[in-house]
């Protein structure tokens, strides 16, 4: 592919990736939103959350997983940092602790396609076990 | 915080919570000078001079769930110890301009690092917000801004990962051109 070095060369691009957008448009949007937010403070970055940000925002569009991948300020779990809050369709919202990219991929994998409940889960959110 | 990179994703952030809509990123290679510049502006809701300096204060926050705010203080700690220095103009309704001044050449100059990552990561993470970055150097200019990569993708999203992986192109090979320092 030949080099990216303006607007124009990436207006080029857009026409193949819209093609393969095209492809997978078939899930029924906002009920199958899973949103995922990643704090994105001073203690989140310093922990390594860009990564796993990046993570999970190439992931998500690789399983073709609809997902919104936002950040958000410190959620006061500092020592649990990279913290993560998940909103599976209709549940309650559920934050994760010390996501790396291993546990990032594990939450991917385990929580937001199977649901089942990984570990990791920090304890404010705990009553969404039960329910 | 280990590269300039960082501290953007990091500052961004008070500019995100203060409510701005346009947030620029501004670095300014000056060779001749010795200086590495950077410089975030918006237009969110400001602070008054009390608090614009208190801002630099490792155990000051307006936020409420938790009682250090360290961003900013890490930020001076980096610009001081490559012998600058870190300026908060800022005033009410209006917006803020956090300046930051770093020894080109110095050794503990942190590196700029994954800008490109960052800038992505934060147009990701703040859909509502415009973000602009300019890099200038002595050997040209680098511009590039949400707005304009909204208009030539239209529908695209930006998290697509070939689309992330052209404005990872775009922001590497354009800075590559200016000579900017990595």
């Amino acid at each position: 592919m030949n080099k990216i070095t303006s607007l124009a060369d990436l207006k080029k691009m857009k026409g193949q990736v819209q093609t393969k957008l095209k492809m997978r448009e078939n899930s029924d949007a906002a009920d199958t939103l899973v949103q995922i937010k990643v704090g994105m403070a001073t203690c989140g970055i310093a922990s390594g959350a860009k990564e796993t940000m990046s993570f999970f925002v190439e992931e998500t569009s690789h399983q073709a997983i609809d997902a919104v991948v936002t950040q958000t300020g410190c959620m006061g779990f500092c020592y649990a940092e990279p913290t993560v809050e998940i909103t599976l369709p209709g549940k309650e919202p559920v934050v994760f602790g010390h996501v790396d990219k291993a546990k990032a991929r594990e939450i991917i994998d385990r929580y937001i396609i199977k649901g089942e409940l990984v570990d990791g889960i920090i304890p404010v959110n705990f009553k969404t076990i039960h329910d | 915080m280990r590269t300039i990179s960082d501290h953007i994703l990091d500052i961004v952030q008070n500019s995100v919570k203060a409510g701005a809509t346009l947030i620029e990123i501004i670095v300014r290679e000056d060779w001749n000078e010795d200086l590495y510049t950077l410089e975030i502006r918006d237009n969110g809701c400001g602070m008054d001079q009390q608090t614009a300096t208190r801002a630099l204060e490792p155990f000051f926050t307006s936020r409420t769930t938790r009682k250090v705010g360290l961003g900013l203080p890490l930020l001076r700690q980096n610009a001081e110890q490559s012998g600058g220095q870190v300026t908060i103009a800022s005033e009410p309704g209006k917006g803020t301009v956090v300046t930051a001044q770093f020894g080109y050449g110095h050794i503990d100059r942190p590196a700029m690092g994954d800008i490109a990552g960052v800038f992505i990561l934060t147009a990701i993470g703040h859909p509502n917000c415009h973000f602009a970055y300019h890099h200038t150097t002595p050997e040209g200019d680098f511009a590039l801004s949400t707005s304009e990569l909204k208009e030539t993708l239209g529908e695209v999203p930006l998290n697509d990962p070939d689309i992330m992986g052209a404005i990872r192109e775009l922001f590497v090979n354009n800075l590559e051109g200016i000579k900017a320092s990595k």
